[in-house]
């Protein structure tokens, strides 16, 4: 039978099929951060067993970590409490634990990728919706809950229904000023943040295969907010290119048995999906939200939709408005803003580091805003200052802060106020994701620098030089 | 860790016509620092429920003395978001049992199956029906019967079937949990990585 790739990789990995029941699928890499698995760890020693595979298992923490000061105890106490937790845990287990300071330390799914804990036709999962970000490589990787997080820690299995098949297909090129970020936006706001739940995605298309593999991870990253179980898409020299020679891939010997392997990860043609989606790339302008879910997304140049032109209800629509302080009909461009936010697992590699120092070079950031510029590890704040890019920054007014999800959640200090307006480069608008009563704009890096150099919102095609 | 076992569930309904209800609101996110199960149904809906003087905000369901009861009537896409389980959590903390909706998110379904809340998914008409009934009488009984997979507006007798997993139905009617069942299970570990 004609399969796809992600039947390739999930049916390679089921241990046994329930009769009318999930499959248990068997995982080769878990990643763990502080906030999910705390109690997975309890449930462990409840029932007085270890770490079946700690070797498959990393841990980092990322999601409630100061970007400041971090050579400093951690101020708040019930943050350092569950930090020591996830040491204590992670040692008790030997598990690589990679916590603050660490040279490896940052956002779990920036740090899998680079050091090489990612692979093609592997499954991956985390406590950690965005774990989804891992199928950029080939791999099946999403999200879980901290059962499931337990259920893995112990057995290195998951029982999952296997979901439904969806390939996505964007044909042409992107046009200038419009990258990865506005691709995944544009197809949530097409689908709605629910129009994929119960599938498995596949990006397909000449889009994706001009893609980096950052921006792959940022399209994959986002397939959660359109309900999807994950996204993915197929390996190719880009894929092997990056992966090659990091520290947790195979080498010598296990790399061409997986290379073997490798070679077959791609849907046969013929296969059948169960949903099959169709897009123009270069239809696709530079995107930014106006609403509070990551479906409520449109075309710069273009109005805020009105309330009978919207599927579902007018009266959740209307509320999610009146929050954000907008009326249907407005333009998004020249609207004011008072935060910035560089970072999050979505958008916090060194490629948009890159995209955003482009456009701040020669600029002053505008004087209104407040700008959080977060590497998503080490390694990128590494390549940020090797790059030089530290120094266009320093020189545009804008400071780098230490790694971490920051204000993509506000867990910690980095929450943008009640009732402040943040074009922020992650993944989540909901009321109050980036501190009770903020208001937020998802857009692309350049979009951010843009806004931060402009002090409201911006087209950036008119920035870029 | 293994939970109650639910077989019938006979009950007011606490009803949220609120569409796309993320788990961020569920429970924001400052409140996910705990090292421990405990305490989540304080901060559930946190920031729909209180003020920033943390005085309760009265326009909001859980502050009308009206509604009461094991079940959450949801209206669709419920818990989109972040994959929090403590989202699940805090409405088990909080009394609920059961969450009604004519839609949810994948992850949080699951989360509720492996603590033990419902999730219930009825059709758009039969939620909207079932909205209208406890509006107009917040005293309005719902039963939930997992074994015949039936949910009844007890005041009219109107039912509808909905959908389990065979396998779930059975954890959750004897109050199994997954972990005893994959220890069970024979071990697998000859992958190439
Ligand atoms: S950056 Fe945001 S979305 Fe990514 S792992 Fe951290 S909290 Fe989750």
């Amino acid at each position: 039978m004609k399969k796809t790739l992600f039947d390739k990789v999930w049916d390679s990995h089921v241990v046994q099929q329930i009769k009318d029941g999930p499959d248990v699928l068997f995982i080769d890499r878990h990643m763990v951060h502080e906030v999910t698995s705390p109690v997975a760890f309890l449930g462990l020693d409840n029932r007085n067993i270890s770490v079946l595979y700690p070797e498959r298992t990393f841990a980092t923490a990322d999601h409630n970590t100061p970007t400041i000061n971090q050579h400093l105890p951690v101020a708040d106490p019930l943050s350092a409490k569950q930090l020591d937790a996830l040491e204590k845990n992670a040692t008790a287990h030997g598990i690589s634990y990679w916590g603050l300071g660490h040279e490896k330390n940052g956002i779990v799914h920036v740090v899998g990728p680079e050091y090489g804990i990612t692979l093609p036709g592997a499954t991956i999962v985390c406590g950690d919706s965005h774990t989804s970000t891992h199928g950029a490589f080939g791999a099946i990787a999403f999200g879980i809950g901290t059962s499931e997080v337990e259920m893995v820690l112990s057995t290195q299995c998951i029982l999952q229904p296997k979901p439904k098949k969806m390939r996505i297909t964007i044909k042409g090129s992107l046009e200038k000023g419009v990258g990865p970020k506005d691709v995944a936006l544009f197809i949530i706001s097409q689908l709605s943040t629910s129009g994929a739940t119960g599938y498995f995605v596949e990006y397909a298309g000449e889009v994706f295969n001009e893609m980096s593999m950052e921006g792959r991870m940022t399209v994959c990253n986002l397939s959660i907010e359109m309900g999807a179980r994950g996204g993915m898409i197929a390996p190719d020299e880009k894929t092997f290119e990056y992966i090659k020679d990091r520290e947790f891939t195979p080498k010598g010997e296990n790399w061409d048995k997986a290379m073997e392997y490798w070679s077959d990860l791609k849907t046969d043609a013929d296969a059948v999906f169960d949903q099959e989606l169709v897009f123009d790339g270069n239809s696709i302008e530079p995107m930014i939200t106006y609403g509070t879910n990551p479906g409520m997304g449109i075309g710069i140049s273009k109005g805020i939709p009105m309330a009978e032109s919207i599927d579902g209800g007018a009266a959740t629509y209307k509320k999610s408005l009146n929050y954000m302080g907008y009326e249907e009909g407005d333009t998004m461009i020249g609207k004011e803003i008072d935060f910035v936010f560089l970072g999050s697992c979505t958008n916090g590699r060194i490629e948009d580091f890159r995209a955003f120092t482009e456009i701040v070079k020669g600029r002053k950031k505008a004087s209104n805003v407040t700008a959080w510029l977060v590497p998503g590890s080490h390694k990128v704040e590494k390549a940020i200052e090797e790059e030089g890019l530290l120094d266009i920054l320093k020189e545009s007014g804008f400071e780098l802060r230490e790694p971490g999800c920051s204000a993509c959640l506000a867990m910690n200090d980095d929450k943008v106020p009640t009732g402040k307006y943040a074009v922020s480069t992650s993944n989540r608008n909901f009321e109050g994701r980036q501190g009770p009563g903020s208001r937020t704009l998802l857009a692309s890096p350049i979009m951010a620098a843009a806004a931060a150099v402009t002090g409201k919102v911006t087209d950036p095609r008119t920035l870029i030089n | 860790m293994a939970y109650d076992k639910f077989k019938v569930l006979t009950s007011t309904a606490v009803p949220l016509p609120i569409e796309n209800v993320d788990t961020d609101q569920i429970i924001p996110a400052r409140f996910l620092k705990a090292t421990e199960r405990i305490g989540f149904g304080d901060n559930l809906f946190r920031d729909w429920r209180y003020n920033n003087d943390d005085s309760p905000k009265e326009d909001f369901v859980l502050n009308n003395a009206k509604f009461s009861g094991q079940i959450l009537l949801g209206e669709k896409n419920f818990g989109s978001g972040s994959s929090r389980e403590h989202a699940a959590w805090a409405i088990y903390d909080y009394g609920f049992r059961c969450v009604i909706s004519s839609f949810f998110a994948d992850i949080f379904r699951n989360n509720c199956l492996n603590i033990g809340v419902l999730p219930v998914q009825v059709s758009a008409e039969f939620s909207a029906k079932m909205f209208e009934a406890v509006n107009a009488d917040p005293k309005t009984s719902i039963t939930i019967d997992l074994e015949n997979q039936k949910v009844t507006l007890d005041t009219t007798g109107e039912s509808e079937n909905f959908d389990i997993n065979p396998y779930k139905k059975e954890n959750m009617l004897n109050g199994f949990d997954d972990i005893d069942y994959l220890l069970s299970c024979k071990r697998r570990n000859q992958r190439i990585f």
